[in-house]
């Protein structure tokens, strides 16, 4: 068994890894991007649509071609990587850095030494399993990214006519590429009053294909013995149980559920890191170290982002402070923060007071105006207006140093 | 060619009795209406080697079902399939529950069960400190546990197979006459099947099956059992089976720590017409999830990875019905083989052998006789060292295909190589796709396995036979409208 000495190990080479990486690299650390997958990139890999990079790149690129430029900077930067390498455990040891356990078929087992870990796991889709959908279990039944896979990837067609289970961004993009493919979209069924994706993509992946979009409304049955037959689907009632009087069947050889991802945070909780119920990821300070010294996260690990552009951000960002915290350097005081009103989540959950910080919020409204507040001791002690208020889109405040003196609780004000 | 004995369904019922008689050396042939073995009840229940007190001492169920126990455990020790032998824990939580617990424990002292250990509130804790506060008593079987079900019928019949019995899948059994001493067997397709003595173990299906071939009327009738499946992190993965005090018709809802490693909530009771009718509601969900957090701490929705249904082939008289037909000859009936059926198994495999044997058919010892099999590696489970070894000689033991169980290349290829081509028989064998993400991101890498090992175009591959196609064909095939 080899044994490689490392600054930082990187788990996951999509976006956010590669992003972390290259920061790390630049400032001269020894870095490692590992990868369970052939190709670095991640879930952009398989998003051949367009759209991405506007704002990371200032242009309009394929998710190929995002990950591509990514795994360049990577690469130039000097990081290593080791793909078709899956991490499968990682500990702490008594001096405070880390053993990593990597399969690979190429060199079978081997443990990695590193000081500092990131996290850059991504996400996994919630299936049907997981929102206990009702009925039987016939083939035909995918999530919307493993459709995505087989299509773009493996150039196989899932179905010939598809339901759609939720209206998150990534259900929207299939919605269009499963027409693109000659594949008939019946309709897209989503449970909240509003979609859960992007306002542009509800535009330009429905309304532009006539797709009929079922808000307030379950999916309350999938019929097929062998291959999927129907869909029943029915409204909601005002108490948000499905008015089965008003029941409908949507006849279709496929369902594709798009209804939410949840941080792949297993390895995390091998080493104990401490998670946040809210996001499903861990908890973080602004230095994007989790509760556990030396291992930071960022990217959809972290919590779910709507645009790559964010997670490449972020993870850089994370990046530096990964850079920071192997030269030594120390945190300072620390405020907490916490999500209040109308906030699903708020990250960092801690901050240092003396410097700037940039806070993300996920809204639980939808709303066209509104005010951000940071509550200290009861008083509103910082503001900012907000005119697009939508659970899909992320909201980021930059906040001075020295502007909040205490623990912080955030609220968003309709006005 | 004629066989000796033909016996018609490949669950636990039919598995076993082919594994029974594969110690002789008369010719057997295992028929199975679906594409691969074990399709009906058996790959969808709970899983429990039960204890052999839950009936009355002077019912066929528990006489089988306490000798089952103790086959099974040497079958383990022979085939090699997950069993997970943690005991099983029957609970009281309030003070009138402790009366019908005490009749249960009585009841399993009649019977015979050993090792019974009646215990107060704190022993119960010791034995399971994830018990909900409001436990007050119970009693513990230390002889019980959880099997993969679907691997110890898959390894039954993986021996039968090695000592000479013939499978035949894809042959559903529709008409049987008999005629000079041999029944003749058709299959909806056309198919024929001669053997001189039948068995039917046709689940479900039983009724069905005696009807086509003469034989006495009765009626199975479906009872469903849903189940519910938690991650493996679950924080309620309890260390043994917990058992609440049961009610009329059920064992009552069950915490299952599955040999697999995840955490099993259910089953529900409810009688239905359909015998195709496997649908899960989110109503029961629910309802177990309640009643089940009320038993153990630490369950939670949020852990929910997927969820089935199970029918109980029910016969009128609530015992399992294992006789010589009274009306068609050299035909053996087992019929209603609910729970503890599974558990019962090997006894009924080994009863339905002395019934064959008093009805005239012929045991001489095979003398090949080999009732092993090779134990069976999972990557997840080997220490570093030995998965170096592994991967020495075979580098697709370190290539991780299924991220959420762990499951290598070389144990997908594994399966293949053993006979299953499906994607469910892949992942019954393999557990690939059964963890969190139930298949989202390697049914892509396992098409491709399966399709490159079998030949078969990725195009054609199913879940589970039949029309249940995976794909529909190639990128660019549809019209674009
Ligand atoms: C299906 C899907 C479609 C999307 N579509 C869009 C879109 O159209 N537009 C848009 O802007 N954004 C989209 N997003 C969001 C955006 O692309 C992602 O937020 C971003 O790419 C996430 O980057 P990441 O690095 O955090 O995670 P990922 O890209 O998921 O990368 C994580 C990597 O970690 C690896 N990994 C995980 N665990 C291990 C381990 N134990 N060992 C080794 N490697 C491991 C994985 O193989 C993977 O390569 C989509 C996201 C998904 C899931
Ligand atoms: C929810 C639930 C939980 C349970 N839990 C437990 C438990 O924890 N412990 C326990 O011991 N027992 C349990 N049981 C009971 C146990 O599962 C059954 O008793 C056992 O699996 C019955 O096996 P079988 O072989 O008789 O039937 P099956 O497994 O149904 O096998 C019958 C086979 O016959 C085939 N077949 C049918 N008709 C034809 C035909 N015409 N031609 C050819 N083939 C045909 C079918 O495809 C099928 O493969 C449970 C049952 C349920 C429903």
């Amino acid at each position: 068994m080899v044994r490689l000495d490392y600054d930082v190990v990187i788990a996951g080479a999509g976006a956010a890894g590669l992003a972390a990486g290259t920061v790390c690299a630049q400032a001269g650390c020894s870095t490692l991007i590992v990868d369970r997958e052939g190709r670095t990139g991640g879930i952009l890999n398989q998003c051949i649509h367009n759209g991405f990079g506007l704002r990371y790149f200032k242009e309009e690129l394929t998710g190929p071609e995002f990950a591509y430029r990514m795994s360049e900077k990577a690469r130039h930067a000097g990081a290593e990587f080791a793909l078709n390498s899956a991490i499968t455990d990682i500990k702490q040891l008594e001096d405070g850095t880390f053993d990593i356990r990597v399969l690979s078929g190429k060199d079978g087992v081997t443990h990695l030494h590193a000081r500092a870990v990131m996290l850059a796991m991504g996400c996994r889709e919630r299936n049907r399993g997981a929102i206990a959908t009702p009925g039987e279990r016939p083939a035909g039944v995918f999530t919307a990214g493993t459709a995505q896979k087989l299509l773009n990837c493996e150039g196989k067609l899932p179905g010939k006519s598809a339901v759609i289970v939720g209206s998150g961004d990534i259900g929207l993009i299939m919605a269009r590429r499963l027409r693109w493919s000659g594949i008939e979209v019946k309709a897209v069924i989503e449970i909240m009053p509003h979609s859960a994706g992007l306002t542009r993509n509800v535009v330009q992946c429905l309304h532009d294909f006539d797709i009929p979009l079922y808000l307030s409304t379950s999916v309350i049955r999938i019929d097929g013995k062998e291959r999927v037959e129907k869909v029943v689907a029915a409204p909601l009632n005002s108490d948000r149980t499905p008015d089965t009087s008003r029941a409908f069947e949507i006849e279709c050889d496929t369902v594709l559920f798009s209804v939410g991802l949840i941080p792949e945070m297993e390895l995390a909780r091998k080493l104990g890191v401490k998670e946040n119920p809210a996001t499903g990821g861990a908890e973080v300070n602004s230095a994007y170290s989790t509760s556990v010294p030396g291992v930071f996260s960022a990217g959809n690990v972290l919590h779910v982002h709507d645009l790559v552009d964010f997670v490449a951000e972020e993870a850089e960002y994370a990046g530096k402070c990964i850079v920071d915290y192997l030269v030594g350097a120390k945190t300072g005081k620390e405020f907490s923060s916490a999500a209040g009103k109308n906030l699903k989540y708020a990250i960092p959950n801690r901050f240092a007071a003396a410097k700037a910080t940039r806070f993300l919020f996920r809204p639980t409204v939808v709303t066209d105006r509104a005010v951000l507040k940071a509550m200290v001791d009861g008083k509103s002690v910082w503001e900012k207006k907000l005119a697009f208020v939508r659970p899909a889109e992320m909201i980021i405040a930059e906040v001075a140093a020295d502007t909040l003196h205490g623990d912080v609780t955030f609220e968003l004000e309709e006005l | 060619m004629i066989y000796d004995t033909a016996i018609i369904g490949s669950g636990a019922t039919g598995a076993a009795t082919a594994y029974m008689l594969s110690h002789y050396s008369g010719k057997t042939i295992l028929l199975e209406k679906a594409h691969e073995v074990c399709a009906g009840v058996s790959k969808a229940n709970s899983g429990i080697v039960h204890g052999g007190f839950h009936h009355p001492s002077d019912s066929l169920k528990t006489r089988l079902e306490l000798r089952g126990n103790e086959l099974i455990d040497r079958l383990q020790h022979e085939l090699h399939f997950p069993y997970l032998k943690c005991g099983i824990l029957v609970v009281a939580y309030s003070e009138p529950e402790l009366e019908t617990l005490r009749k249960l424990y009585r009841q399993g002292l009649d019977n015979g069960v050993k090792d019974m250990e009646f215990c107060d509130r704190k022993r119960v804790f010791e034995l399971e400190s994830k018990l909900h506060e409001s436990a007050v008593g119970g009693f513990f079987v230390p002889n019980g546990g959880t099997i993969e079900p679907y691997g110890y019928v898959f390894s039954l019949v993986e021996c039968a197979l090695k000592n000479g019995v013939s499978l035949q899948c894809d042959f559903e059994v529709v008409s049987g006459t008999f005629a000079d001493g041999v029944w003749t067997l058709k299959s909806a397709d056309g198919g024929e099947i001669k053997a001189r003595y039948v068995v039917n173990a046709a689940g479900l299906f039983a009724d069905e099956v005696s009807k086509a071939l003469g034989a006495e009327e009765f009626k199975i009738f479906p009872r469903k059992g849903e189940e519910y499946l938690l991650d493996r992190n679950s924080a309620g993965r309890p260390e043994r089976v917990v058992f609440p005090v049961p009610v009329k018709h059920s064992k009552g809802v069950l915490v299952i720590p599955t040999a697999g490693g995840t955490t099993m909530i259910g089953p529900t009771a409810e009688a239905v017409d359909d015998k195709g009718d496997t649908a899960t509601t989110s109503d029961n969900f629910l309802k177990i999830l309640k009643l089940t957090q009320n038993m153990v701490n630490g369950l939670t929705a949020r852990d929910l990875i997927t969820s089935f249904a199970g029918l109980r082939p029910v016969h009128e008289s609530e015992d399992f019905y294992i006789a010589k037909s009274e009306k068609s000859p050299n035909l053996i009936q087992a019929a209603g083989i609910q729970s503890p059926g599974l558990t019962a198994s090997p006894a009924i495999g080994e009863f339905i052998t002395s019934l064959l044997k008093d009805a005239g058919l012929e045991l001489v010892e095979n003398p090949g006789f080999d009732g092993t099999l090779p134990p069976r590696y999972e990557a997840r489970k080997l220490d570093d060292a030995k998965l170096q070894e592994f991967h020495d000689n075979d580098p697709a033991w370190t290539n991780i295909i299924c991220r959420c169980e762990e499951i290598s290349e070389a144990e997908i290829i594994e399966a293949v190589k053993r006979g299953h081509t499906t994607v469910d028989g892949v992942k019954f064998y393999t557990r690939a796709g059964m963890g969190r993400c139930q298949g989202g991101f390697c049914s892509a890498k396992v098409l491709n396995i399966i399709s490159r090992e079998s030949g078969i175009p990725m195009e054609e591959l199913t879940k589970r036979g039949g029309k249940s196609r995976i794909l529909a064909g190639k990128l660019g095939e549809l019209e674009v409208k």
